[in-house]
């Protein structure tokens, strides 16, 4: 095995700065949760097939299990612990996964909601068909989908609503 | 995951030159070549990060037709209102693909160059033998398992499907792959895989996919993607139609025909059988259905996937039959 030298890189990260020292093929999943403790966002696959380790690089949802570090760099990430508003006010999605239920072992469900936050924001939460197929790309083991789907409708009408009154 | 050095190109000058080393390999969305260097089946010993270069990620669409930037994300080109508007086909097979967060982070360069899916060659720990891995060492998949495996463009070397929808839809309608200066008709980037599989792409060590560009047609505008799978969503495809049709004046006869299918060939396949059997023809159910069985000519299956050759005639027939009902 050939081992590389480490790599510096700065990461932006919920509006605050890190710098660290990593091998250059450590994923950002791995940065986040093992370097930097923010275990928040969980490893389910590490292969880019369950959606758990969703974050957001400049306002787009991605896998950052397929997403290496140093790749990150100069990026705006956003990750579950940074979606509440700074004196503990739950983000709209976060308070509809609570209130319709949304999950049951609650594995998936930071990746869920980090999803949700985008595809909401995407103008994919339309109608249950379409928060289906814009959501497909987060399993839940559990099999909480239907109470999933509610919750991205609920947080979906009001984020609409809000903004109408804000305008 | 072996380690390995990282360098970010700051040029495509510099892209090229470092991917030409030995070892190197260009990493764009990663969820392709993170994804295999995982299961240990791609080793870099440098990956050349294009992601940050500027200017590649245009998308222009006008009369004459559309240009995307290798570094587009796919997401971006299945939103963009005149691809819709121009090429549904193009728009659907990217919007059907994969994820959303996958395509926030793939790139249309990457996806061109996606691997096979079979998952014989995903897995060098437990099978060593796969030709396009490691070329001479044999095929696990024949006498395997085979249901996602092709029917289409195979050799006694390698099954292996190509999974992409995208290009089945570039395929259809004569897009042109830019490698700077130099252009590839997309047909001619995919090589069947023949006596080396491991050879998929007419691309040379240092080039690099610059753009892809695809000719405005009356068949491209009226096109669609139908994609039949195992579950109705985030899911690669048992058997993929791409269909363009031009009708004449009178609204029901074929002028200009264009199919070709996804899932079930080595490579995105041109079925121009059955577009010269139905141009000239009227569009009506039973003609297209005939028409339709064109699309298979010299299938062979490997046991599981024969169902692939009584799908894909279906599916190239719905795809044709609903583009007429929007006459
Ligand atoms: C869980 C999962 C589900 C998926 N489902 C689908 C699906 O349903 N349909 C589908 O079509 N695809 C699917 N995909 C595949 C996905 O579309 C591809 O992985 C993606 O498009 C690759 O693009 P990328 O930018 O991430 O490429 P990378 O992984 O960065 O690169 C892939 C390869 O291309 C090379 N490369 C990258 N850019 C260039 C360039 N500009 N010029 C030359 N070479 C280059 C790299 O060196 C590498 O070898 C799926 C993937 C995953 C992980
Ligand atoms: S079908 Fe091709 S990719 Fe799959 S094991 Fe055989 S040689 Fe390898
Ligand atoms: S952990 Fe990243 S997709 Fe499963
Ligand atoms: S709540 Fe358990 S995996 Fe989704």
């Amino acid at each position: 095995m050939t081992s590389k030298t480490r790599i510096p890189i700065k990461l932006q990260i919920n509006g605050h700065r890190h710098e660290l020292e990593v091998e250059p093929r450590v994923t950002l999943l791995d940065a986040l949760r093992d370097h930097l403790g923010l275990t928040g966002t969980k490893k389910g696959c590490d292969q880019g097939q369950c959606g758990a380790c969703t974050v957001h690089i400049d306002g787009q949802r991605v896998l950052a299990c397929l997403t290496l570090a140093a790749q990150a760099e100069g990026r705006a990430i956003r990750s579950i612990e940074g979606l509440a508003d700074g004196d503990g006010t739950l983000h709209a999605v976060q308070a509809a996964f609570l209130e319709q239920d949304a999950f049951q072992c609650g594995y998936c469900t930071p990746g869920q909601i980090m999803s949700a936050v985008a595809c909401i924001r995407e103008g994919h939460a339309g109608s249950d068909d379409e928060i289906r197929e814009y959501m497909a790309g987060n399993l839940c083991r559990c099999g909480a989908y239907p109470h999933i789907v509610a919750a991205v409708r609920q947080a979906a009408l009001e984020i609409a609503s809000s903004t109408e009154t804000a305008s | 995951m072996r380690d390995f050095s990282y360098l970010r190109a700051d040029s495509i000058d510099a892209a090229r030159q470092a991917a030409a080393l030995p070892g190197a390999m260009l990493l764009a969305g990663g969820t392709t070549l993170i994804d295999l260097a995982k299961c240990g089946v791609t080793e870099p010993e440098t990956v050349v990060d294009i992601t940050h270069l500027k200017g590649l990620d245009g998308i222009t669409v006008d009369d004459r037709g559309a240009t995307i930037g290798s570094l587009a994300r796919m997401s971006s080109v299945a939103d963009h209102a005149d691809v819709k508007s121009r090429f549904p086909a193009v728009s659907e097979a990217l919007w059907q693909a994969a994820s959303a967060q996958l395509r926030n982070m793939a790139t249309i360069g990457g996806n061109l160059m996606q691997r096979t899916r079979c998952p014989y060659f995903r897995d060098p720990a437990n099978f060593p033998a796969c030709n396009k891995r490691t070329p001479g060492s044999g095929c696990s998949a024949i006498g395997g398992v085979t249901r996602g495996h092709a029917v289409l463009g195979t050799s006694e070397a390698c099954i292996a499907t190509y999974p992409g929808d995208l290009a089945t839809a570039l395929v259809a309608f004569d897009a042109i792959v830019h490698l700077g200066d130099r252009q590839v008709a997309v047909d001619d980037f995919f090589l069947l895989p023949g006596a080396t599989p491991d050879k998929e792409h007419a691309i040379a060590p240092g080039e690099m996919i610059t753009a892809i560009s695809i000719l405005a047609s009356a068949a491209a505008r009226r096109s669609t993607y139908l994609k039949v799978r195992d579950r109705q969503s985030y899911e690669f495809a048992a058997a993929s139609a791409a269909v363009g049709i031009e009708f004449e004046a009178d609204g029901r006869t074929i002028r200009d025909l264009r199919v070709a299918l996804g899932g079930v060939g080595t490579k995105p396949w041109r079925a121009r059988a059955v577009e010269e059997a139905l141009k000239g023809k009227l569009l009506e159910p039973d003609t297209v259905r005939r028409a339709s069985q064109l699309a298979i000519e010299g299938a062979v299956d490997h046991g599981a996937n024969h169902y692939k050759i009584e799908l894909a005639p279906r599916v190239v027939a719905r795809a044709i039959l609903k583009m007429g009902e929007t006459a």
